[in-house]
């Protein structure tokens, strides 16, 4: 979009908000400051540190599955481990991920803004984040040893086993607030915040996602908020509630867990959406197709997925109407989606397409997302459900959307926005190649999954009939791969905060939103001087601001 | 200017909430005399639409939703929607067990 | 709002944001309540004759009674936010602090409403409760669980009003910086307004 003449400031004339010294300086200058730039660097911090730690887990799983039978832990340990694999990674990592780190660092400027609307509880957020994540940890140290109930803690199991899940509800209940008080503040946040003229439909469309995604957080996170406290104190006090000993129905449990479960997972998906709508139209070097219907369904996709959860339970005994009515309300759910992979899809034809690494992450969302997100339409038939439901190829269909998708997606976040957020660029050609072993170790990881599952491989076995081995071979070397890219593309990106080359331009992509009009990295304040909207957004034209240079790509 | 919004807004005085108090309180009183009749099935429907009614009254003019934005009033009917569709979509299955 | 934000010059305050996030917040106790709703609904359909015999275990009379005593204290809340608006400081703090001392008589009436109860054996993981019925067993848990979370609720309500009332006192909330009085009122009335339906929904089960 066109802003005003007034220049939104040249470099060096305030220092950038990683040099800012505020009250505090040093450490207690970033872990006290409610600069929202800094706190997203504080989860990003956090959210790799757990990351790794749920990747190590899923690696040890996928060593453990090699063979049948014992291989390198126990049964019980590897209970363990996939529920701790879980909890992490959903509630430590893909939940917060994109809103808590790349909304934090960047919606603010996106709708040229200073700050978000409440900057001391976005602090707030930063330490139960933090909190929680302990708690989790230290739930796995603690005797009573992890959490063995699964991530999805149901009754009576969770009420009956000796391990520590007090601990892990606790976790979970705290990094719940932490979700709620990110989407408060971003609801309030668009509301209020928007420079002059940045009428809602002038807003950039991850804008749009992320405000779309901050309602479910808002709505939604509550009610496991009240579930996972009332299997608390059924543990702790015996009060029956959930307990079929004391009358109580584990069935309800299930619905109230995935009255919330299930909104998060567009928590998830939504923002990791909003990323592929910004960077599409720069690498593409067209304006985004559809811009209007993108933004709608953003919001549609928040509302459809208020209606479907009981999708994840089908085979416990839901009255068949009950049953009727959720497979049909899946089926309405995956249009919004469809709808977005047709207009990036329009967006792309007669492009010039730039295949630098934010570009290649973008192209594989659509691929992987796309078949994570029709197996789960699959999955949404119910006859085809009674035969999948618990195996590997709902295991197959999740790590489609949440790695393929939210994660792929944060990772195009990460190469995308870096150089504006740290000043530094990353080695290009080391990151196509960590994301090529990322690629191709993720299918080999996971589409083994899709037809083991398919042929009746449960899913949580820590043992499994030999006609299943040769698939779980195949998918464990995958996760060779698979870790080997991860590690290579951190391995990069760390090593270029310190010796990267420094960028100090602008416009290193050829964006046309608000954060690459501003100095790299930001001051303090994003802007000298809050800009003017006067025109809708991505207008892809010739841009005097930019500079884009061939070697970044 | 924002600052100034409310003082306008409210100088039709303190009347208006003690007159909402005591309706809320007649309400209250409805609700127990209605419970000592036995009505069947229009229990549960008759305690709640009473409830309902108590509480449009609080959000109204206790909570100034009533001069609040638009926007406000949005909210509030997304968040009793979300809370309604969850009990509606529940029943449709519990009823049918 | 004006085209350039001069905002070093003057604090920019936001009072219809500030009241925005509150609200927000309280669509998160709404649904974090409404979840304990549902599974009232659920267990009252499945249940209707346990609830009803359990319910007659509760006293009518102090529930309602208890249901008035908050109903004025959300009164004498916005009293307190009218009366600041007015400027009228002694007012406001007056509301403020018989709002805490309403929300005190309903705690106490609650805590003989409990103790009573347990005098009688009906606590979870009693004896006596686990020998009657699962309709009634799981009355009492919901029972204990809403209205105590919702007691919680009241406490902190009044340890915050309090605070307000203290900043009152000091001109801090003043006739022309009043939004966390208002906020806090907001608060106080939405637990008012849970209360509400739990009156009926436990006490007036015929």
């Amino acid at each position: 979009m066109s802003s005003d003449a007034i220049a939104l400031g040249s470099n060096g004339q305030e220092p950038s908000y990683l040099d800012y010294k505020g009250k505090h300086s040093g450490l207690l200058g970033w872990i006290l400051s409610t600069d929202h730039k800094r706190i997203g660097i504080l989860y990003l911090c956090a959210l790799t540190v757990f990351l790794l730690v749920g990747v190590s887990f899923g690696f040890l799983m996928r060593l453990e599955l090699i063979s049948p039978g014992k291989t390198i832990m126990d049964a019980q340990t590897y209970n363990s481990i996939f529920t701790l694999h879980g909890v992490i990674m959903i509630f430590l990592f893909v939940i917060p991920g994109i809103p808590a780190v790349f909304g934090n660092f960047v919606l603010p400027i996106l709708i040229g803004a200073k700050d978000v609307a409440f900057p001391r509880i976005n602090l707030l957020s930063w330490y139960l984040y933090m909190i929680g994540g302990l708690l989790a940890v230290i739930s796995i140290l603690l005797p009573g040893g992890p959490a063995d109930t699964g991530w999805t803690f149901y009754i009576p199991y969770s009420v009956r086993t000796g391990t520590n899940v007090m601990l892990a509800l606790f976790a979970a209940f705290t990094l719940g607030f932490s979700s709620i008080l990110t989407g408060l503040n971003f609801v309030t946040t668009v509301h209020r915040l928007r420079a002059p003229g940045m009428t809602w439909f002038r807003m950039p469309l991850s804008v749009w996602s992320l405000y779309a995604t901050a309602w479910i957080q808002v709505l939604a996170t509550p009610i496991i908020g009240i579930t996972l406290l009332m299997v608390v104190v059924e543990r702790w006090l015996g009060v029956g509630i959930f307990d079929p000993a004391l009358g109580g129905d584990p069935v309800l449990f299930q619905h109230l867990f995935w009255i919330y479960s299930h909104p998060a997972v567009y928590i998830m998906i939504v923002p990791a959406m909003g990323v592929v709508s910004e960077i599409i139209p720069v690498f593409a070097h067209r304006t985004i197709f559809g811009y209007k219907f993108i933004a709608f369904s953003s919001i549609a996709i928040a509302l459809f997925g208020s209606l479907v959860w009981a999708h994840h339970m089908f085979t416990v005994g839901m009255s068949d109407t009950g049953q009727f009515i959720f497979s049909l309300l899946t089926m309405v759910v995956a249009i919004p989606s469809a709808i977005k992979v047709f207009n990036w899809i329009a967006t792309l034809y007669k492009g010039s397409i730039d295949l630098a690494a934010p570009m290649l992450y973008v192209l594989a969302f659509i691929f992987l997302f796309s078949i994570g997100g029709l197996t789960g339409v699959m999955q949404g038939v119910l006859s085809v459900d009674i035969q999948v439901h618990d195996t590997s190829f709902i295991v197959a269909h999740f790590h489609y959307v949440m790695f393929g998708g939210t994660g792929f997606g944060f990772f195009a976040a990460m190469h995308y926005w870096f150089p504006k957020m740290f000043g530094r660029m990353y080695n290009p050609r080391v990151a196509k190649i960590a994301f090529w072993f990322l690629f191709i170790g993720f299918n080999i990881l996971y589409f083994p999954m899709f037809i083991m599952g398919w042929l009746g491989m449960p899913r949580r076995y820590y043992d499994y009939l030999p006609e299943f081995q040769s698939y779980h071979l195949i998918s464990t070397i995958g996760s060779w791969i698979t870790v080997l890219g991860i590690l290579l593309m951190f391995y990069n990106l760390i090593r270029s905060l310190k010796s990267g080359q420094i960028i100090k331009e602008k416009n290193i992509w050829g964006g046309e939103t608000l954060e690459w009009q501003i100095d790299t990295p930001p001051i303090h304040e994003n802007f000298y001087e809050i800009p003017v909207i006067t025109s809708r957004p991505y207008q892809y034209k010739d841009n005097e601001e930019v500079i884009t240079h061939k070697e970044h790509k | 200017m924002e600052k100034h919004e409310h003082t306008s807004e409210h100088s039709h005085g303190y009347s208006i909430y003690i007159l909402v108090w005591l309706a809320l309180l007649s309400l209250t009183a409805i609700t127990v005399a209605v419970a000592g009749i036995d009505i069947g099935r229009f229990t549960v429907a008759t305690a709640l639409l009473i409830a309902s009614l108590k509480t449009f009254l609080v959000l109204n003019i206790f909570m100034h939703l009533k001069s609040e934005s638009k926007t406000f009033r949005v909210f509030v009917g997304v968040a009793i929607f979300f809370l309604a569709i969850s009990f509606i979509l529940l029943f449709a299955d519990y009823s049918f067990q | 709002m004006s085209s350039t934000q001069a905002a070093e010059v003057h604090v920019h305050r936001d009072d219809v944001g500030s009241r925005m996030g509150m609200w927000l917040f309280l669509f998160t106790e709404l649904v974090l309540f409404g979840g304990m709703f549902i599974l009232y609904s659920v267990y009252r359909f499945t249940y209707a004759d346990d609830f009803h015999i359990a319910a007659k275990e509760l006293n009518t009379v102090v529930g309602a009674f208890n249901t008035a005593i908050l109903l004025t204290s959300s009164l004498t809340m916005v009293l307190s936010i009218i009366a600041i608006q007015r400027n009228q400081k002694s007012l406001s703090l007056l509301m403020q602090g018989l709002t805490i001392l309403l929300g005190l008589f309903f705690m106490v009436n609650k805590y003989f409403e409990w103790t009573e109860k347990f005098h009688h054996g009906i606590y979870p993981g009693s004896e006596e409760l686990l020998a009657k019925n699962s309709g009634e067993i799981l009355f009492f848990g919901l029972y204990y669980m809403m209205t105590g979370l919702h007691g919680i609720h009241v406490l902190v309500g009044m340890i915050l009003i309090a605070i307000m009332a203290v900043a009152t006192k000091r001109d801090l909330i003043n006739h022309s910086n009043y939004v966390r009085l208002e906020n806090i009122g907001l608060y106080w009335h939405l637990v008012d307004i849970i209360w509400i339906f739990l009156f009926p929904l436990f006490y007036l089960i015929t």
